[in-house]
């Protein structure tokens, strides 16, 4: 097996466990790094579409590998502003979690603390 | 060979054991500092791929600012964890996702093992146009000249991002700074390493800009070593973040896109077609370009790092 059949099967793997942190998860910090994680898996998979187009004296495409450079840059730019969010969540209601029913506790009557 | 192999394998088994922790891992602490340790794994596996461009830019934004924003949310959102927690789902319906998920994953592994051992390339292209464009290095080369529109579109998405982040402050805090303030006797300990790293960051993030023409490096992976430096003298709190509102910031912030967006507008006067360069001209115009790219990232990055703004403004 060559390195780049094997580094793609790892990419399948991530996929997977970013899929399973995702969706099984509650915390929404958690969600956002499994999310990443399932990102980086595709960008892995990316990675060998670029590795066995080696052509013309390269070692690697460099088209996909731009993107992937590109791809990297943007998911953190997404990340940063799901952060935000959760935070911004969390001032708000003192609750980190997606469940709505949560956000307003009886115990403050549903007004937004300060 | 045999050797080389061997490393490869450990290496697989290494990310993936680490990619798990950071998804089983009880705190969302350690969870995220597993994240930090899984990005520079992932880097080498990049170098094996002999994609060294993307190795750096893993190990620089992937693992390296990323990590610093997740590590800087979980430690904020340590007192909310237990009652997330408790609406995990029951074991019954973590077993089924679990199923799903192993499902996908092995459809994705048929898909990676019935690849051809030659796939279709974009790589001869690349080189022929390479000489033209005066760069070396052909990544450079998709990021700035072939595929320049995208990469200015980026930039685009980047400043969105911070407007995002800064929408999410609260109205009296619209305009003031972010972060913590500039402290009087700063924490010694990270004093001392930001007054040590930061001017030899400065000088690998510039060196690594100025290579990327013709070595791997770039724009991208300089200005994440330039903002980290930036994020380091913040963290150790010998200066404080800029106010939103002051003129420089924002104009550092749009600066990347605007030259680029003005590069490529001038390219369909002078040189006969969007984003096209002139003939000859071409490595001066993408350096020109990248410079103020530079720029926008080291201005960027830290700022989503940090957050929206905490405190008032002063008038």
């Amino acid at each position: 097996m060559t390195s780049a059949t094997l580094a793609g099967l790892v990419g399948a793997a991530l996929v997977g466990l970013g899929l399973y942190g995702l969706i099984a998860t509650a915390q929404p910090l958690r969600k956002i790094l499994s999310f990443n994680l399932m990102g980086s898996g595709v960008f892995l998979v990316f990675g060998i579409v670029a590795r066995k187009g080696a052509a013309a004296g390269l070692q690697a495409d460099p088209v996909p590998q731009a993107m992937v450079i590109t791809g990297i840059v943007v998911a953190f730019a997404a990340s940063a502003l799901a952060v935000a969010l959760v935070l911004r969540l969390f001032e708000e209601t003192g609750q980190a979690t997606l469940n709505p029913d949560a956000w307003t506790k009886p115990s403050d009557d549903g007004a937004k603390p300060e | 060979m045999i050797l080389l192999q061997a490393l490869d394998i450990g290496l697989a088994f290494l990310v993936f054991a680490v990619a798990a922790w950071t998804i089983f891992a009880r705190g969302a602490f350690a969870a995220t500092v597993g994240y930090v340790v899984y990005g520079l794994l992932l880097s080498l596996v990049w170098i094996r791929l002999f994609a060294v461009d993307v190795a750096l830019t893993e190990a620089a934004i992937g693992s390296g600012v990323t990590g610093i924003l997740l590590i800087g949310a979980a430690a904020r959102l340590r007192g909310a964890e237990a009652a997330a927690d408790e609406e995990q789902p029951s074991g019954f319906s973590r077993l089924a996702i679990a199923s799903l998920c192993v499902l996908v994953a092995l459809a994705l592994a048929a898909v990676v093992l019935l690849f051809a051992d030659q796939g279709p390339s974009l790589a001869p292209q690349a080189m022929q146009h390479l000489p033209e464009t005066g760069l070396g290095n052909p990544v450079t080369a998709v990021l700035i000249a072939y595929r320049a529109f995208d990469t200015m579109l980026e930039k685009v998405v980047l400043v969105l991002a911070v407007v995002g982040v800064w929408s999410l402050a609260a109205d009296k805090y619209w305009g003031g700074a972010p972060g913590e303030a500039r402290a009087e006797r700063p924490e010694p300990t990270l004093a001392f390493l930001a007054q040590i790293l930061a001017p030899l960051g400065i000088l690998v993030g510039v060196h690594i800009f100025w290579v990327g023409a013709d070595e791997p490096g770039g724009a991208f992976q300089g200005g994440a070593i330039l903002a980290a430096m930036w994020m380091i003298v913040m963290m150790a709190r010998l200066t404080e973040a800029p106010q939103t509102r002051a003129r420089w910031l924002r104009l550092a912030l749009v600066a990347g896109p605007l030259v680029f967006l003005a590069a490529g507008v001038g390219g369909a006067i002078f040189a006969g077609g969007f984003f096209a360069y002139p003939p000859g001209f071409a490595k001066p115009v993408i350096l020109f370009i990248e410079a103020f790219m530079v720029l926008t990232i080291a201005v960027t990055l830290p700022m989503l790092v940090t957050g929206p703004p905490r405190r008032e403004p002063r008038r």
